[in-house]
């Protein structure tokens, strides 16, 4: 179906380069939308993807090349941008925490001046959410504070597709769906197509390859600040989108967890509130916490980290290290470099008489840098200087380099890309093997998949153990959904 | 009815201003009077006024430790040019506004922690004190004087004109978009940004808005004490963080509350006339003081926790 409309230019950016540093971030990367069409954009981690979002909306200035908006040269800038009906809803979740849904409307929406703007912000964004998501059941007065994390990445795409005076012409969706379940997720992909047909365009960027292929019109792949593949998205699949970026397929051989419960538990947690099953890891398992997404996974982790560690006094030996879901939260330290962000947590085996000895803290940071391959020139930088998923690679290592014999991961790979992911998948299981135990709450069913034994929650309780063979998606779907005993 | 947190924040300051003035009550039942409340809140208009402006300040996430020094800039000129030339007077106030504007400007450029920034600033302003008026003295404009002694019906002016500043700045700072705009630079500036705000623009006003509720505080101070002193409210920087501290508001983040900021001022007023009808003696009295600080925040406290707990229920 080629109409007229789907010919034109939404915005077109052309022979683009930025360097940051000494690093190449987009190196002559071209990207052009088209209204009328869903854009899938996929690429590795630091290959350049949320760069060229920010020179398409105006964050960034392009050192070299040209952005058109509609098809006529303008100045650049956040609100050439905005002014030409481009919204971005960001991988990090933008909204300002400390003000009403509402309020974060009019913040969002330069349309909604003047007086009664408050009842016209309230009925612009509950009538967007209804429509993306309905039957979603969010207070529009209540503060973002208060919502989850899957409340707010609602809201912010509520808010970004809603139009005060006129509808947007072109969303950029950046990881959308990083922490909404499965069902969410399914409802977003369905407005995303509604509002295509209706002449508006969407790029659209996501590690979830299904979705991709699914909503996208076309896919453009980026690898190493180039675009490396654009064709229609039915000339993909899965398997051809991961060749195009340049990741080594290690054929998924398919693992299957073994039952490894030996001698005596070295964690254990009665049910929870009463009902379900008790919680139980032994050395060198890992084992998964599935189920939909804020079902009180993340709570389980909490306190199982509570019950060893005092809340008041820091333990002297480490038992349980955590990796965190939420890093700009509660995983990273903005301020530090990367290489303080990662031996934040074993200073204690790196330091003689209570001093650091910066030695073995530098020698540290190179023996994680090349072991999960952590993409920067030097240690010393930033934390913030890293891509998302090199962020997340830190924080994994900073748990890893530590003593603790168990390690809790909150959905610790959101936003991760297929190759990083491998490499970790390995370090888990040569580190499970060397008997370390790993409990993982993951909202991805391949990771599930890895896991020796799986509990599944289901409102705030476990309620079915899944072991070796008897994971599959469909056992851990089956038990979501329905409280009875699965499997 | 399920109740904000806003307004949640709002319950302990509330409940410990009641608490406090039922026990001064208690204790000097001739306070229960006309002429009692106003004796026993009068000093605390000048102090919510510089509580306001340290809240706008904290609510961009800033921290501004010039204030007292500000006020007791502002108090002088009160005190000096606007009662024998009021247009030099307000001249001057213009001037030392825009002065609080740049300092928001250039905090935001050069990315400067603002309280070193407004640390050098207090050496400025308390100069410039100083050199007004180098010993006590100056004498009050009339119409200042006139105001802040007025007696109008019924309610003493204290009250009145506390309720009056929390009405308008909790419309300017809770329900008008610019404030909405405030409180997002103190939550979220890139987000602001983002949505095509000129957040250094906002800066600037809010450091403007906040010099105009530090001159309004010099000048109601002068209004009550008649004559000026070059450190006549030099304790207004640390009572100012307390009062928004107190009325439920935090350091970074952008949660503020004008409401409470008013209610924390008329605490912290209150919690001194308290010490003195407890016959506490004048040396114990900044230590009392400091322990009644703690009781509430600490109760604030507990409550943000039960707040958490009811939330991951």
């Amino acid at each position: 179906m080629i109409t007229a409309h789907q010919r034109q230019e939404v915005v077109a950016a052309r022979g683009i380069r930025v360097t940051f540093g000494a690093v190449k971030a987009l190196d002559g990367a071209d990207l052009v939308i088209r209204s009328g069409e869903c854009l899938g954009l996929v690429g590795h981690n630091g290959a350049g993807k949320s760069t060229i979002v920010n020179v398409i909306n105006g964050g960034l200035t392009p050192h070299e090349g040209t952005v058109t908006y509609g098809g006529k040269d303008a100045t650049h800038g956040i609100a050439t941008a905005r002014a030409n009906g481009v919204r971005c809803v960001f991988q990090e979740l933008s909204l300002c925490p400390n003000l009403t849904v509402s309020e974060n409307t009019r913040i969002m929406h330069a349309g909604l001046k003047g007086w009664a703007w408050r009842t016209r912000a309230l009925k612009l964004v509950e009538a967007q959410l209804a429509d993306v998501f309905p039957g979603h059941g969010i207070d529009c007065d209540s503060t973002v504070d208060d919502l989850s994390i899957a409340e707010r990445q609602m809201v912010e795409i509520a808010i970004s597709f809603a139009g005060a005076n006129e509808r947007p012409k072109l969303v950029i969706l950046d990881e959308p769906t990083s922490s909404l379940d499965a069902g969410l997720a399914a409802q977003l992909m369905t407005y995303i197509r509604r509002f295509v047909a209706d002449g508006g365009s969407v790029l659209l960027i996501s590690h979830i390859l299904g979705e991709i292929l699914s909503t996208s019109d076309r896919v453009v792949v980026m690898k190493d600040g180039r675009v490396v593949a654009d064709r229609a998205a039915s000339e993909f699949s899965t398997r051809t989108l991961v060749e195009a970026m340049g990741n080594v397929v290690r054929e998924q051989e398919l693992h299957h967890g073994q039952d490894k419960r030996l001698g005596t538990p070295i964690l254990s947690m009665p049910p929870r509130r009463g009902r379900g099953l008790a919680f139980e890891a032994y050395r060198g398992e890992i084992i998964g916490f599935a189920g939909l997404g804020g079902h009180g996974q993340t709570q389980a982790l909490l306190d199982i980290y509570l019950s060893r560690n005092s809340n008041w006094w820091p333990g002297r030996k480490e038992e349980l290290a955590f990796v965190a879901g939420d890093r700009s939260l509660n995983g990273t330290f903005p301020l530090w470099s990367i290489l303080k962000n990662l031996s934040i947590a074993s200073l204690g085996g790196l330091s003689s008489r209570s001093l650091v000895d910066r030695s073995r803290e530098a020698g540290l940071g190179e023996t994680w840098k090349k072991r999960i391959e952590i993409r920067t020139p030097d240690m010393d930088n930033r934390i913030l200087s890293l891509s998302g998923g090199n962020q997340q690679k830190v924080l994994f290592a900073r748990a890893l380099a530590t003593a603790a014999r168990t390690v809790l991961m909150d959905d610790p790979m959101r936003g991760v890309d297929v190759g990083t992911k491998q490499e970790v998948y390995d370090i888990l299981r040569s580190e499970a093997a060397a008997g370390r135990t790993f409990v993982w709450y993951s909202t991805e069913m391949d990771e599930i998949r890895l896991c020796d034994r799986v509990y599944v929650f289901r409102e705030g309780a476990i309620v079915a153990e899944l072991v070796g063979d008897q994971i599959t998606e469909q056992n851990v779907l089956a038990s979501s959904f329905t409280a009875g005993e699965a499997a | 009815m399920k109740l904000s947190s806003a307004t949640v924040r709002l319950i302990i300051p509330a409940a410990s201003l009641a608490l406090l003035l039922v026990a001064v009550f208690y204790m000097q039942p001739r306070a229960m009077s006309y002429t009692g409340l106003n004796l026993l809140f009068n000093l605390a208009v000048p102090i919510a006024l510089a509580t306001i402006a340290q809240m706008l300040i904290m609510a961009v996430n800033d921290l501004d430790l010039s204030m007292g020094t500000f006020v007791s800039f502002c108090a002088c000129v009160a005190a000096t040019f606007l009662q024998t030339s009021p247009a030099i007077g307000i001249l001057i106030f213009l001037g030392a506004i825009a002065v609080y504007a740049a300092i928001g400007v250039v905090i935001h450029v050069r990315e400067l922690p603002s309280i070193v920034v407004t640390l050098g600033m207090s050496f400025v302003w308390g100069g410039l004190a100083v050199l007004l008026l180098p010993s006590p003295g100056g004498v009050a404009p009339g119409w200042v004087r006139w105001l802040m002694t007025a007696k109008p019906p019924v309610v003493p002016v204290a009250i009145v004109a506390s309720i009056l500043i929390a009405a308008i700045t909790h419309f300017v700072v809770m329900r008008s978009s610019f404030g909405v705009a405030i409180r997002g630079v103190g939550g979220n500036h890139r987000s602001v940004e983002r949505a095509g705000w000129s957040v250094i623009r906002l800066r600037a006003a809010t450091y403007a808005l906040a010099g105009v509720f530090a001159v309004l505080s010099g000048v109601a101070l002068v209004g009550l004490t008649t004559s000026a002193d070059a450190n006549i409210a030099l304790r207004y920087t640390l009572l100012s963080i307390a009062g928004v501290i107190l009325g439920g508001g935090e350091f970074v983040g952008g949660k503020v509350s004008p409401i409470g900021a008013v209610i924390g001022a008329l605490t912290l007023t209150l919690a001194g006339s308290f010490l003195s009808f407890m016959r506490i003696s004048p040396d114990w009295q900044i230590g009392a003081q400091g322990a009644i600080l703690v009781v509430v925040l600490a109760l604030r406290l507990a409550l943000n926790r039960l707040e958490t707990r009811e939330k991951t229920r």
